[in-house]
This record gives C-alpha cells, sequence and structure tokens, in this order.
C-alpha cells in the first residue's frame, strides 16, 4: 500500500482576461490544499458548491493542472505533460450528469470505448466489457441502448466504462446528484462493492450526507481549502461545525444531536438508524 | 377554481410495443392554492402529467378542466392557459439565453404581447420576488451561481403572472443551503403570490417539510394520494415502489416495531424529538 493521491501546497487560480490578454480577475479555487489518499481508500470530498471540491477532482485525472504546488497521482506528478496519459489510465472520472457521457449506441460498445482508446487488442476488450458490465450488475443491458435506461443504471455503466480502462482509482463527482431514491441506492452499492471487491481506491464527491458514512477518510473543504480531516464518525460529531460550512449531517446524527443538547447521554456521532435504536435502547439501562 | 384531471392517460405514438401508456387513467382533482408533492420514481409519469396540465402534451384519452373548462375544447384559448399555468422545468439554468437578467425574465412577458411598461413592472416585481437584487439588472445571466441562475429561471415564468405554478425538481444538484433557499423561495410565493403549487422532488426531507397533500405515482398510475402525513405512513409500500420516508419517520417506525408507544406519525426531526424526550421523561 503506498500513496494513491498525494497533494501538497496545492493552489489554483482560474485567471479571467480581456481581449487584449490583460488580466481582469483572479479567483482561487483551491487554496494550498494537502491531501493524502492511500491506495484502496474510499475518501469522500465534502462542500457546498463553489467549495472548490469539484476543482480539486479535476485535478487528481489531469484535467487540470495545478497553478502552483503539486500533485502526485499514483507516483506521477500531473503537470507533467508526458505523464498525462498514463495519469487518465490510473484515474478515471465519473460525472454528475450521466446523460452527458455516452459516445456509443450500445451499452457494450459504450463500455468498451475506453479500452479501445487505449489500444487494448479486441479480444482483451470483450473480455474487459463483459467483466465490466457484471461487476456493475448490467449485463444483461449489454445490447440496450444507454439511453433507455433509468439513471441509476446509466451511473452503473459510467462506472463500467471507467472500470474497463482498469484505472486504480476512480473518481466520482457527484454522481447520485441527478438520481431518484432508488438509483442513487444502486450508485452507492456499486461504489461499495467497487472499493471492497475490486479494492479500486475511490474518490466521491457529494452533498449527501447519508453517502458520507461509508468512507474510511473524509475531507471537508471550504472557500478552496481543506478545513476539517477525519473519520466520518469524527466529522459527524462535530455538527455545529458542519452547519457553519452549510452542510447538513443526517437526520438520525441530528437528532441525537439535538437530545444531547438536552442531557440525555446519547453518544456523540450517530450515524445509522441502526446505532440510534441501539444507543437508544441503552439509555434504559442509564435511567 | 380549481384543476379537474378526468381519466387521463397518455400513449406514446410511433413505438413499436402496444400498450405503451406514459399515464394510465389518471384522476385528481387540485384545489386552488394547495401545496401539492408529487413522488415518483424515475419514468413513473411524472413528468408526462405536469406537462400536460399546461398543454405541452395532449392526453389520448380523458381530459382536463381547468377552472371548470374543458382545456381540450376546440374554442379554449390554450395561449391563456400556458401563462396562467407555469412550468420550471428540471435544470431550468439550461434554458437562459439572453444578454442580461432583465431581458430573460421579460421575454415572456413580452411575448404575451403586454404593453412595454407591464413588461417591465412584472419582470422587477419577479426579480424582486425570487431575492435578486436590483443591481443585477444588467448582468448576464451567465456569470452567476447556479442557485441564482435557477432564480433567474423561476422569475422568467412568475413574470406571466401564473395562478399554478410547477417546479419539477427545482433543487436537483444544488447544495444544502441552495436547495434550503430555493424551498424557501417556494413557500413564499405560495404565501404572498397565492400560487398553488405542484413541487416535484426526489427528496422525501424536503416534502415532509413543505407540502400539504403528497401524491405517488407509479407506472404512470396515481398510487397514493393524501396528506403527506397518511402516505408517509405507508413506509413499505414507499420502498417497494423504489422510494423512502424521511428518514426519521423510518427511524420511529422502527422503535414502534420494538415496542416503543409512539402516538403521532413523526416526519421531521423536531418532531422526533419531543416525542423521544416524551418518552424518556416517562421511563424515569
Amino acid at each position: 500500500m503506498g500513496l494513491m493521491i498525494h497533494a501538497k501546497d496545492l493552489v489554483y487560480e482560474y485567471i479571467r482576461r480581456d481581449k487584449e490578454e490583460n488580466v481582469v480577475d483572479i479567483a482561487t479555487a483551491i487554496n494550498k490544499v494537502n491531501v493524502d489518499v492511500e491506495a484502496g481508500q474510499f475518501i469522500v470530498i465534502l462542500g457546498h458548491n463553489g467549495s472548490g471540491k469539484s476543482t480539486f477532482a479535476k485535478h487528481i485525472n489531469g484535467i487540470l493542472t495545478p497553478s502552483e504546488g503539486s500533485l502526485w497521482v499514483d507516483g506521477k506528478k500531473t503537470n507533467d505533460m508526458e505523464k498525462l496519459w498514463e495519469i487518465r489510465q490510473s484515474a478515471g472520472m465519473v460525472f454528475q450528469n450521466p446523460d452527458n457521457q455516452f459516445v456509443a449506441n450500445l451499452v457494450e460498445e459504450d463500455v468498451g470505448f475506453g479500452p479501445e482508446n487505449l489500444g487494448v487488442e479486441p479480444a482483451e476488450i470483450w473480455d474487459r466489457v463483459e467483466e465490466s458490465l457484471s461487476a456493475v450488475e448490467m449485463l444483461p443491458f449489454r445490447k440496450k441502448s444507454p439511453n433507455r435506461l433509468s439513471g441509476g443504471q446509466k451511473q452503473r455503466v459510467a462506472i463500467a466504462g471507467i472500470m474497463a480502462m482498469r484505472p486504480k482509482c476512480i473518481i466520482l463527482d457527484e454522481p447520485t446528484a441527478m438520481l431518484d431514491p432508488q438509483g442513487r441506492k444502486e450508485v452507492m452499492y456499486t461504489i461499495q462493492k467497487l472499493n471492497k471487491v475490486e479494492g479500486m481506491t475511490v474518490v466521491l464527491i457529494t452533498h449527501y450526507m447519508d453517502e458520507v458514512v461509508y468512507a474510511d477518510k473524509v475531507f471537508v473543504m471550504d472557500h478552496g481549502s481543506v478545513v476539517m480531516e477525519g473519520t466520518p464518525r469524527e466529522i459527524f460529531a462535530q455538527v455545529d461545525e458542519l452547519k457553519k460550512y452549510h452542510l447538513d449531517v443526517p437526520q438520525v446524527t441530528e437528532l441525537a444531536y439535538e437530545l444531547r443538547k438536552e442531557g440525555i447521554p446519547m453518544p456523540e456521532a450517530v450515524l445509522t438508524i441502526e446505532e440510534f435504536m441501539n444507543a437508544f435502547e441503552n439509555l434504559k439501562t442509564k435511567f | 377554481m380549481s384543476i379537474i384531471i378526468d381519466h387521463l392517460s397518455y400513449k406514446y405514438k410511433d413505438v413499436v410495443e402496444e400498450d405503451n401508456y406514459a399515464l394510465r387513467d389518471i384522476n385528481l382533482k387540485i384545489e386552488d392554492g394547495e401545496f401539492v408533492g408529487l413522488i415518483g420514481h424515475t419514468g413513473s409519469g411524472k413528468s408526462t402529467l405536469m406537462q400536460h396540465l399546461n398543454g405541452l402534451e395532449k392526453a389520448t384519452e380523458g381530459t382536463i378542466y381547468y377552472n371548470g373548462k374543458d382545456i381540450y375544447d376546440k374554442d379554449y384559448d390554450m395561449r391563456r392557459l400556458r401563462e396562467k399555468v407555469g412550468l420550471v422545468f428540471q435544470y431550468p439554468e439550461y434554458q437562459l439565453f439572453e444578454t442580461t437578467i432583465f431581458k430573460d425574465i421579460s421575454f415572456g412577458p413580452k411575448n404575451l404581447g403586454l404593453p412595454q411598461l407591464e413588461v417591465d413592472l412584472r419582470s422587477y416585481e419577479a426579480m424582486r420576488d425570487v431575492g435578486l437584487s436590483e443591481e443585477l439588472i444588467d448582468v448576464s445571466p451567465f456569470t452567476l451561481s447556479g442557485g441564482q441562475k435557477r432564480r433567474v429561471a423561476i422569475a422568467g415564468v412568475l413574470a406571466m403572472k401564473p395562478e399554478v405554478l410547477i417546479l419539477d425538481e427545482p433543487t436537483a444538484g444544488l447544495d444544502p443551503e441552495g436547495r434550503e433557499e430555493i424551498l424557501h423561495l417556494v413557500k413564499n410565493l405560495h404565501e404572498e403570490r397565492k400560487c398553488t403549487i405542484i413541487l416535484v422532488s426526489h427528496s422525501m426531507e424536503d416534502m415532509a417539510d413543505y407540502v400539504q397533500r403528497l401524491i405517488v405515482m407509479h407506472e404512470g398510475r396515481v398510487v397514493l394520494d393524501g396528506n403527506k402525513r397518511d402516505v408517509f405512513a405507508h413506509e413499505e409500500e414507499l420502498r417497494m415502489l423504489g422510494l423512502a420516508v424521511p428518514q426519521v419517520t423510518s427511524l420511529m417506525n422502527q422503535l414502534k416495531k420494538r415496542g416503543y408507544t409512539i402516538t403521532n406519525d413523526i416526519l421531521t426531526i423536531e418532531e422526533a424529538k419531543e416525542e423521544l424526550l416524551r418518552i424518556i421523561g416517562k421511563s424515569i
């Protein structure tokens, strides 16, 4: 196990220029961010819109390169243009809108598009297509048009398309933002499986707090900086702090927190319904 | 004043499959001034139904009465219907196109053929009502944040002075703060402009906090309809339809199963807190 992602004092500035190329405005989207992600970890990056989390994500597979500081992905520095293809192969990205990510008429062709571009042998491509589609449980849909799938199914195909390129790391930028509850459940299950079964490093960007529960580690971003860092339990113990950054906590977490404020000895960070119930039953012994 | 949907069905044309209905025998009455939530998983027919309400789609069977008049009558003024039933689409910010915010908002009323003064007045009002500052009048809508762009799109619909406002997932893709802002805005429009509101959303928590009545759709049919508390009492059925109840509601239901006497149907954190404090108080 080594470091999959290593960001050191990463700075990214959006520079706006007028017609004469004079700089009119500099906005710092990322300000001296230090993030380390170990291989095989499941990481969540939280933050409200405009906090810099998507800009950071776009650095991980080299869509953007740092204005200052450095970022290494699987040991490769992202501002080394010669390494760009290798970096894109190490880290694949899934975006928010499932409809904008399809290139082919059939699900299987779409999944095969990535490895084909990498110059993989045809026989090997089909093996990978089959393997990836089975992993996301979409193999029965291989001959279907992507347009006829549900939102959750589309995102799972998009994930399979990334998997077929065999990256070590997958970055998902709000993959469930446009999905209904069923679709969200499907995608979250797929992402967990990717991490636990396939051993892939996962970086999930979201503002749904219930998706954070599965993470090994959480980073909270605000105004381009990492302002909180820890396990989900450590993060969710700080309800007031999270609210300061305009983030929500799961309802059961907030409920436990509210009860604590009333002097009821509930534990500090309750993450799930199950935990809440057990903690609540234990109260009986304390009264 | 009401909307009556009477045995409405909609069958897709140009498809090989027979019996391919997007809507099947929908019967609903929505009263003036109601705040209605509409839920259902993707493909359940929610958006298709909403598009019928302002005449964008035409039913293959059945009809809709708007304020007592059949909208499919030959001499019914469809333009007037589109003015009175405002529809805010999903991701409406993608439909902004003008060079300034004010022009974008005025586009609708201008198309109604109103005098310029009336157009300007309505656009100002709409801007104010969605909470956009006057300083933004000449700004390009494309320089705004996602949440602000969405306000511009909503203002454009408001400037038509609709009696009914339909919002198709107005909070999708926004962060918690942006979500709260838009929902507060919708609530104010309901209270101050007295609009009838139909809100389509995937967030059960938002539904629990804001709407009065909740309609559930599945495979083109209305499967549940009633006060939100009564509808959320059907946790199992909602789950089977790929939907959910608010997390606290689910928690309280499970505590109930473990033998706690929970007297009310709980929908919010505040309610759950009171109920649990009452239970703890008793057992001391």
